[in-house]
């Protein structure tokens, strides 16, 4: 009965595995990226596809297959056009681990489009994050008017859309999130084999967070379903990227195996996958092959552009029996032939970096350094700072310096916040020349809150959440991108236009910011305290006013005349 | 600036006055170039969220950016102000020292005029029999109010708070201006520039509204006109300052409402002075108090300390009704004292006028004691400030501490001066030397 149950999705499975699209031909493709980076380390990251082919905006879908029910239905009660979500641990180091795939901030991010049809988007909006809060056991709920913005340029709907008005996308980052294993269980159930089998049973979440950068992720979009793009179908991808250090995790070694990374090893693919596939980078050249020896060697070579470039990657397909057949479980690894590395690590084309200047509680500078290191070639970037109002920005503060030289950015927005309500905005299309640094640097104010709005240990300081930085970089060759289906997963997360340039995000690191603080033990002496002294004005204001000046009776005083009296026979001046 | 000092001032004291402006002048145009006014016009004693000329910059640089000024809170001037420096951003500095020279003078001619009103009305009431036959010694005479007008531009223009006001390039020097016009206007018996006036302080900052009284009952005694509900001539007095006053006040909100064609302003300017949401530390009493505040008397609290500003009007218009002079004085102190986002350029006008009731010194019972007080406080300032903020050795507490005293000190001088104006006035009905019955000396309190 179980070898039944078993075989009828691998046939179902194997069936949509064809080229031929199918009315109801949901579909899910898995796949799992191992690049070691020049650092030592080694980066992981798993992406699983999830394609519903029916459209969720127009008709009613009850019945799912693949696609989880409870992020379908989610979809259609708030009108969903395009979800990202994604929880990171971690900051990736873009200059030791070169360019990634897909950054996310640390913390929680949450970008939305909703549909045209949406009346209230904040309604919306805040019901949706209250729903993902308890969906991803994230504190989503925490999202509210004073960290969510709606930018105007910077992020662009990443599927099949023609909405461009701005004012339905709503972006919020929660920097203080703590990413953990609760957020990993509900992520890991959304996926059609769950985490029994397939490639998704490497994901235990002791190894995982056991690792320098953790960042797991939901994209919701709707795309294509064949080339003609006669219909809809939505794409749910889930991306998990993972880097382990060389020297925590691999023992100083460059050494990489599943088993290490992973403590385990792939057993068979997921039954319910139309692909699933294990890709290894190979670098730029055979040049850098040649540092590795990767075993079991793989049946093929692909090559895919990747960052304006082709890179050369070992594919391992699981669907291919014969992958399993000799020895039931593979075990991909990675062996550093040792020989010299090759050099100095060439800086990445672009990154940036982020830090807080100046000294003291009442003021300070946040600076950001861009990197453009393409040797000839200038290209703009959309710059989205989102400060929180208790840091009080003062635009006219900044400046933006390249080479010694202000650069006047093309294109400025900016929302100035409201207490206790907005956040700052401000987004800047920004050119970099070849070859330089530009340094963004603006003033702040910290602002002293009321006690109750601090968070517990309020020393630690607050964060800030990171910049975002997107952009289009012109590519080293020139090249034609494949269409949607076909390619491995991680080339096809931006869709891009034509083949000159490719598109990339990158964020900052937060920033951790101390504010004043009151004494949070003395609430009633303040109060107690500057009562007195309104008290004191008051007191002797109606003194003043209600009393008049009268010539003293002829009655004697009482106890503080005698003590007076004393005292002036002591100085020897006629008593009263 | 000198021309204009010269012309306004004919009388023999003219060359003093152009001195001490020479010498304020020389001195804000030294401290302007110098590192120190960097650092003076980032000290939260100087500027308040309502008047730091950085948020007047950032305003002006917001609707560069086609961004209303009122859209964040960054920004809590009024229209008229980012119109007035949109023009003049250039020569903000000579503004600035403008402004606090106009303001001198302005006290200067002010005092002058009260001098010679204060000066006949006493032949008056001497010639009435008014006064007590012991109370001679209270009188005032010429040569000691000759150099009164001197003393209060004096005590403006080198007080080291309008200095550093002035440097810090506070808008608060803008409304001293403006009070000191008002004033001026007032003491000249002009209704219509006293009522422009008035409505421009109201609009530019709230609580001036509690010299309207003072102002009224000044015109009224001006006019000969007395204060009792049966005379029709009070009425249509009383009606016909109001209205000048509502109508200028009603125009400029208009003409603000024009230049921004929104009514943004109304919520940024008066609801922020009102309902304290900025927290920033000053001088004044409100941001510790309401950092410290639980969230659900909050509101109650900010009544009741608002209230406390403007309730002090009607029982001072009562019991000062024969001095509206003196009544201004008072509000103008209690309005600096407890303002939700005073300055010590605020402090430094009350203090200002402290020369004109130089004649009560004899009745002051704790000035001493009160002037180390607030020198003591304001040395204090800064060093708590920098002990909290910067060396992380202290905390809030220590400034606010100093704060509480300062307010302190404040309230017992302005105190000391009501009580010695009020004992001054029984004195002089009463003679200064007062016997008992039995013919010994008696001693005076209050009942």
């Amino acid at each position: 009965m179980a070898a039944v149950r078993l075989l009828i999705p691998v046939l179902l499975a194997l069936a949509g595995g064809d080229a031929t699209p199918r009315a109801h031909g949901d579909s899910f493709q898995e796949e799992l990226l191992l690049s070691p980076l020049r650092s030592g380390d080694i980066a992981a990251t798993f992406q699983f596809r999830t394609r519903l082919d029916s459209d969720l905006r127009q008709e009613r879908v009850s019945h799912y297959r693949l696609f989880p029910k409870v992020l379908g239905q989610v979809i259609s009660k708030y009108s969903i056009q395009e979800l990202h979500l994604s929880f990171t641990q971690g900051f990736w180091r873009t200059r030791s681990w070169g360019q990634p795939l897909l950054q996310a901030p640390a913390g929680a991010e949450l970008w939305v489009w909703f549909q045209e049809s949406v009346q209230d988007v904040d309604k919306n909006w805040k019901e949706l994050t209250n729903i993902l809060s308890g969906i991803f056991c994230a504190s989503l709920n925490f999202i509210d008017s004073t960290n969510t913005v709606t930018p105007t340029a910077s992020f662009k709907p990443l599927g099949l859309a023609n909405v461009t008005d701005h004012h339905l996308l709503r972006y919020a980052t929660l920097p203080r999130e703590i990413v953990c294993t609760e957020n990993l269980t509900p992520w890991k159930k959304l996926l059609p084999c769950g985490s029994k089998v397939g490639l998704a049973s490497l994901l235990e979440a002791e190894r995982l967070y056991h690792s320098s950068y953790h960042s797991q992720s939901v994209h919701i979009r709707p795309v294509c379903r064949d080339a003609g793009c006669s219909a809809v179908s939505w794409e749910l991808r889930q991306m998990l990227t993972v880097v382990f250090d060389m020297y925590t995790n691999g023992l100083g070694k460059r050494d990489w195996s599943l088993f290490k990374m992973f403590s385990r090893t792939v057993t068979e693919p997921c039954p319910l996958a139309t692909q699933s596939k294990i890709y290894v980078d190979s670098g730029y050249d055979k040049k850098e092959i040649d540092l590795f020896e990767v075993t079991p060697s793989s049946s093929q070579d692909v090559e895919v552009p990747v960052h304006g470039d082709e890179r050369v990657y070992a594919l391992y397909d699981l669907l291919e029996p014969e992958l399993f057949n000799t020895s039931r479980n593979l075990n991909v690894a990675l062996k550093w032939k040792g020989g010299s590395d090759s050099g100095q690590p060439h800086p990445p084309v672009f990154h940036a970096e982020r830090y807080v200047s100046g000294y003291g509680l009442q003021t300070g500078v946040i600076n950001t350094m861009i990197y453009n290191n393409h040797p000839y070639r200038a290209f703009p970037v959309m710059f989205l700072e989102t400060v929180p109002w208790y840091l009080r920005l003062y635009v006219h503060t900044l400046t933006i310096m390249t080479k010694g030289k202000e650069n006047k950015p093309s294109y400025i927005h900016y929302v100035p916040a409201k207490d206790r309500q907005l956040p700052h905005l401000l987004e800047m299309l920004i050119q970099l020349p070849p070859n330089s640094i530009t340094k963004i640097s603006i003033q702040f104010e910290r602002a002293l809150l009321k006690w109750t709005e601090y968070p517990p240990d309020p020393n630690h300081g607050f964060y800030i959440s990171p910049s975002v930085l997107s952009v289009l970089i012109p590519s080293v060759r020139n090249m034609k991108t494949d269409e949607l289906e076909g390619s491995p997963l991680f080339s096809t997360i931006f869709p891009s236009s034509d083949g000159s340039s490719y598109f990339m995000r990158l964020y900052t690191e937060p920033l951790l910011v101390n504010l004043p603080t009151p004494d949070f033990s003395m609430p009633y002496n303040v109060i107690c305290l500057t009562c007195t002294v309104v008290a004191v004005g008051y007191g002797s204001f109606y003194n003043l006013l209600t009393r008049t000046f009268q010539v003293e009776d002829n009655k004697k005083g009482g106890l503080a005349m005698k003590i007076a009296n004393i005292i002036r026979r002591l100085r020897g001046v006629a008593p009263l | 600036m000198l021309r204009a000092a010269r012309a306004a001032c004919s009388g023999n004291m003219a060359a003093p006055l152009v001195l001490v402006v020479l010498v304020a002048v020389t001195i804000r145009a030294i401290l302007f170039r110098s590192s120190l006014a960097a650092f003076i016009s980032e000290r939260v004693e100087v500027v308040s969220p309502l008047n730091s000329w950085k948020r007047v910059v950032e305003g002006m640089s917001l609707l560069d950016l086609d961004v209303s000024p009122y859209s964040g809170d960054v920004f809590h001037e009024t229209p008229l102000i980012i119109y007035l420096f949109h023009f003049l951003v250039d020569y903000s500095e000579i503004v600035f020292m403008i402004t606090d020279a106009l303001t001198a003078v302005a006290l200067y001619l002010a005092v002058q005029e009260y001098n010679k009103v204060l000066f006949k009305r006493q032949k008056l009431y001497l010639e009435l029999k008014k006064y007590a036959a012991g109370a001679h010694d209270l009188l005032r005479v010429p040569t000691e109010m000759h150099y009164i007008p001197l003393k209060v531009a004096i005590f403006y223009l080198l007080n080291p708070y309008t200095v550093l006001s002035c440097v810090a390039k506070s808008t608060c020097a803008i409304n001293n201006a403006i009070i000191a016009l008002f004033i001026l206007a007032t003491v000249k018996g002009s209704p219509l520039l006293s009522a422009v006036f008035l409505s421009l302080a109201t609009y530019q900052s709230l609580y001036p509204i509690t010299l309207f009284p003072a102002a009224l009952l000044y015109l009224l005694q001006k006019e000969f006109i007395p204060v009792k509900m049966s005379s029709p001539s009070f009425w249509i007095w009383t009606c016909q300052y109001s209205s000048l006053y509502l109508g200028c006040l009603t125009i400029l909100i208009c003409h603000s409402f024009f230049l921004l064609d929104s009514w943004d302003f109304i919520h940024s300017v008066y609801g922020f002075i009102l309902s304290v949401p900025d927290l920033t530390p000053n001088i004044g009493l409100f941001w510790y108090f309401f950092a410290e505040m639980f969230a659900h008397f909050s509101l109650f609290f900010v009544c009741v300390f608002q209230i406390n500003v403007f309730f002090y009007t009607v029982p001072l218009t009562i019991k000062l009704k024969e001095h509206p002079v003196f009544l201004m004085f008072m509000q103008i102190a209690i309005i600096s004292i407890f303002k939700s986002y005073p300055t010590v350029g605020d402090v430094a006008l009350y203090m200002a006028l402290l020369p004109m009731w130089s004649h009560l010194s004899r009745f002051l019972r704790n000035i001493f004691i009160v002037s180390c007080m607030l020198v003591v406080c304001s040395l204090l300032f800064p060093v708590l400030w920098h002990l909290w903020i910067y060396a992380g050795s202290a905390n809030s507490n220590f400034y606010y501490a100093i704060t509480l005293s300062f307010n302190v000190a404040q309230i017992l001088l302005v105190s000391d001066y009501f009580y010695a104006f009020l004992r001054r006035e029984y004195h002089l009905h009463h003679g200064l030397y007062l016997t008992k019955k039995d013919g010994t000396e008696a001693t005076l309190i209050l009942k």
